[in-house]
């Protein structure tokens, strides 16, 4: 008995030491600037994440009493038409963001070279994205309106008001003006993006190119695109999981009305309006592992594709390299 | 043929900055026809075409009605609330989280960061039908600070800033430091967190923006409109009987964008290269 106290207070002075000590102190300052960011990272994203797992087996609402249904939510994600038919409306929103990705790589390259009040130019484009999406609602209401801005300018143009469609009522044109909203708020912010990684680009190499005789275009091929696939290839992926998630222009703007309610509008409308969260969580994780599917193709597709290429890449920086010694030789002898 | 590439040349530049001139003109048209109509009274909204320019540039009418009637005063001392809270609280936590990843080697490092980068995978609309259960459970509905505390959730751009900063701050100053028999907070708060101020910066803009603009939690946390608008939930109030009055609509969208245009002609540098260095790495 006497000999195990003995042994106890060394140990319990040397716990004190240790932690007066380099490692408690290490382990003190871990855990004290750790907890609080992993307590909220469990408390708001991997906690609500497995009870939505787990609700999507019920059907329930927030308060109240909860029936286990097992798989039946997911059945009827599938045979529900305005779940389903939600999803086939993502595609309006892809094809929107291929748009998107084209221009602002355009505006970006146009950008990077020497413009006269380039500055002002990617300010104007840029600010959409800075403003809430409530208020952007508004505008694009207000914008939309019969007879109003976008009808306005386009009688300027010689249209007749009679032969323009309702841009928010009717069906065939709908989804297009809401993308357009989304278009115009990312536009300017995917084109900073790409001005970034343009402008990471060794500037010696344009001159080297033009003093061969590189023009415009085939810079771009072959100096400009080369060094920035890889945010363009992540943009693209992004934009998938971006379409599926489409959610505040047709939220705002047009409540999802008149065929207009994109997946998140109408998981949206069935947790918060409708309560049935048994439904809403089922949708909720069938987009999930579609996003973790193209996730995971991404990941893929950076491996095998870009690891190829980035060989490729070795052989022409060598070339560049070779072609930079070449021009600076001729800039030094003139 | 010198002459056609000549003139080749200048359609170029011509095409060029007529495009530039184009989409610069898309971006701002219906910002700028929602200031025109801001401006008009009510006959004039009525009577005018949306584009024909207001009589008087003065006519704040529009302006002092909107932010009575959305309590759009209260909305902006809510939102500031809101915005210093979460600023600071998410920035000292980033920073010590990012410290910490970037310092220590331990094992759940990599597990650590790979849980915060998952987190991002989640779409945020679809983790609210379940984290209004948990804000539900823990009282945090129409509650300003339960609110704060939900969007203080770090992001991870902000921390992967952070470690990209850490990484160019040599650890010699760190070793030096406790040579000299500092401890870890002394070098933390004295010298590593002084040293970050740029990408504090940089990150706080971004987050800030975010957080001022941010609705939809807004919307589903802070029911009581009375009393706990934001800015961006206060506009709500012209949905509904107001729906139609479009000149005092766009008054009261024109003062909530007011904030960030005058942040954004001031950082805007910090915001591309936020943006920018955010991307790279996410």
């Amino acid at each position: 008995m006497a000999a195990m106290t003995g042994a106890v207070s060394p140990n319990k002075k040397s716990f004190s030491q240790w932690l007066r000590g380099r490692k408690g102190q290490q382990v003190m300052i871990m855990t004290l600037f750790m907890a609080i960011p992993l307590i909220l990272l469990f408390t708001f994203t991997y906690l609500p994440f497995a009870e939505m797992i787990g609700f999507s087996f019920y059907d329930m609402k927030y308060v109240g009493a909860r029936k286990f249904v097992g798989w039946k939510n997911y059945a009827s994600v599938f045979s529900r038409q305005d779940c389903f038919g939600a999803l086939k409306l993502s595609l309006y929103y892809m094809a929107g963001s291929i748009v998107q990705l084209v221009l602002s790589l355009y505006l970006a390259t146009v950008l990077s070279f020497k413009v006269k009040g380039g500055n002002i130019f990617k300010g104007f484009m840029f600010f959409p994205y800075l403003i809430n999406g409530i208020a952007i609602g508004f505008i694009f209401k207000f914008f939309y309106t019969r007879g109003f801005v976008f009808d306005t300018v386009l009688q300027w143009c010689g249209f007749q008001l009679d032969n323009l469609p309702y841009w928010l009522r009717d069906q065939s044109i709908n989804n297009i003006s809401l993308v357009g909203t989304s278009v115009w708020r990312y536009f300017g912010q995917n084109m900073v993006l790409f001005i970034g990684a343009i402008m990471s680009v060794d500037a010696e190499l344009y001159e080297a190119a033009d003093l061969d005789g590189a023009n415009k275009f085939q810079q771009f091929i072959y100096i400009i695109l080369p060094s920035i696939k890889t945010i363009v290839t992540l943009n693209v992926i992004l934009s998938i999981t971006g379409s599926l998630s489409a959610f505040e222009p047709p939220y705002v703007i047009t409540s999802g009305a008149n065929g207009t309610g994109t997946y998140f509008v109408v998981m949206n409308e069935i947790a918060h309006t409708q309560q049935k969260v048994g439904l809403a969580s089922a949708m909720a994780v069938i987009l999930l592992i579609i996003i973790f599917a193209a996730t995971i193709l991404q990941k893929l597709f950076f491996k095998y594709v870009f690891k190829s290429a980035d060989d490729e890449d070795l052989n022409a920086a060598i070339k560049r390299e070779k072609k930079l010694e070449k021009y600076r030789a001729r800039k030094a002898g003139r | 043929m010198m002459q056609f590439k000549k003139i080749l040349r200048y359609v170029g530049i011509f095409l060029k900055y007529l495009s530039l001139v184009f989409f610069s003109f898309v971006a701002i048209l219906p910002i700028v026809s929602c200031v025109i109509t801001a401006f008009k009274t009510d006959t004039e909204y009525q009577s005018t075409n949306v584009m024909v320019m207001p009589e008087s540039w003065f006519n704040f009418s529009n302006f002092i009605d909107a932010f009575q009637r959305a309590n759009m005063g209260r909305a902006f001392i809510n939102s500031t609330i809101v915005l210093i809270c979460v600023l600071v609280v998410s920035t000292l936590v980033g920073t010590q989280l990012a410290y910490i990843l970037n310092r220590f080697k331990f094992p759940g490092n990599g597990l650590i960061r790979n849980l915060f980068l998952f987190a991002t995978l989640l779409p945020g609309i679809a983790m609210q039908i379940a984290v209004y259960e948990i804000m539900f459970k823990l009282g945090f509905i129409n509650s300003l600070i339960g609110y704060i505390i939900m969007m203080c959730g770090t992001d991870v751009i902000a921390i992967y800033i952070y470690i990209q900063f850490f990484e160019n701050i040599s650890t010699s100053l760190d070793e030096s430091a406790i040579v000299d028999g500092a401890n870890y907070f002394t070098i933390f708060y004295r010298i590593l967190l002084p040293l970050l101020k740029p990408a504090i910066v940089t990150s706080c803009i971004l987050k800030g923006v975010g957080t001022y603009n941010e609705y939809y939690a807004a919307n589903l946390y802070l029911q009581n409109k009375k009393l706990l608008p934001t800015v961006a939930t206060s506009l709500y109030t012209f949905v509904g009987p107001l729906g139609s009055k479009y000149n005092l609509i766009c008054a009261g969208v024109i003062i909530s964008l007011l904030p960030a245009l005058i942040v954004f002609i001031t950082c805007q540098k910090q915001i591309y290269s936020g943006l920018t260095s955010g991307a790279v790495k996410g």
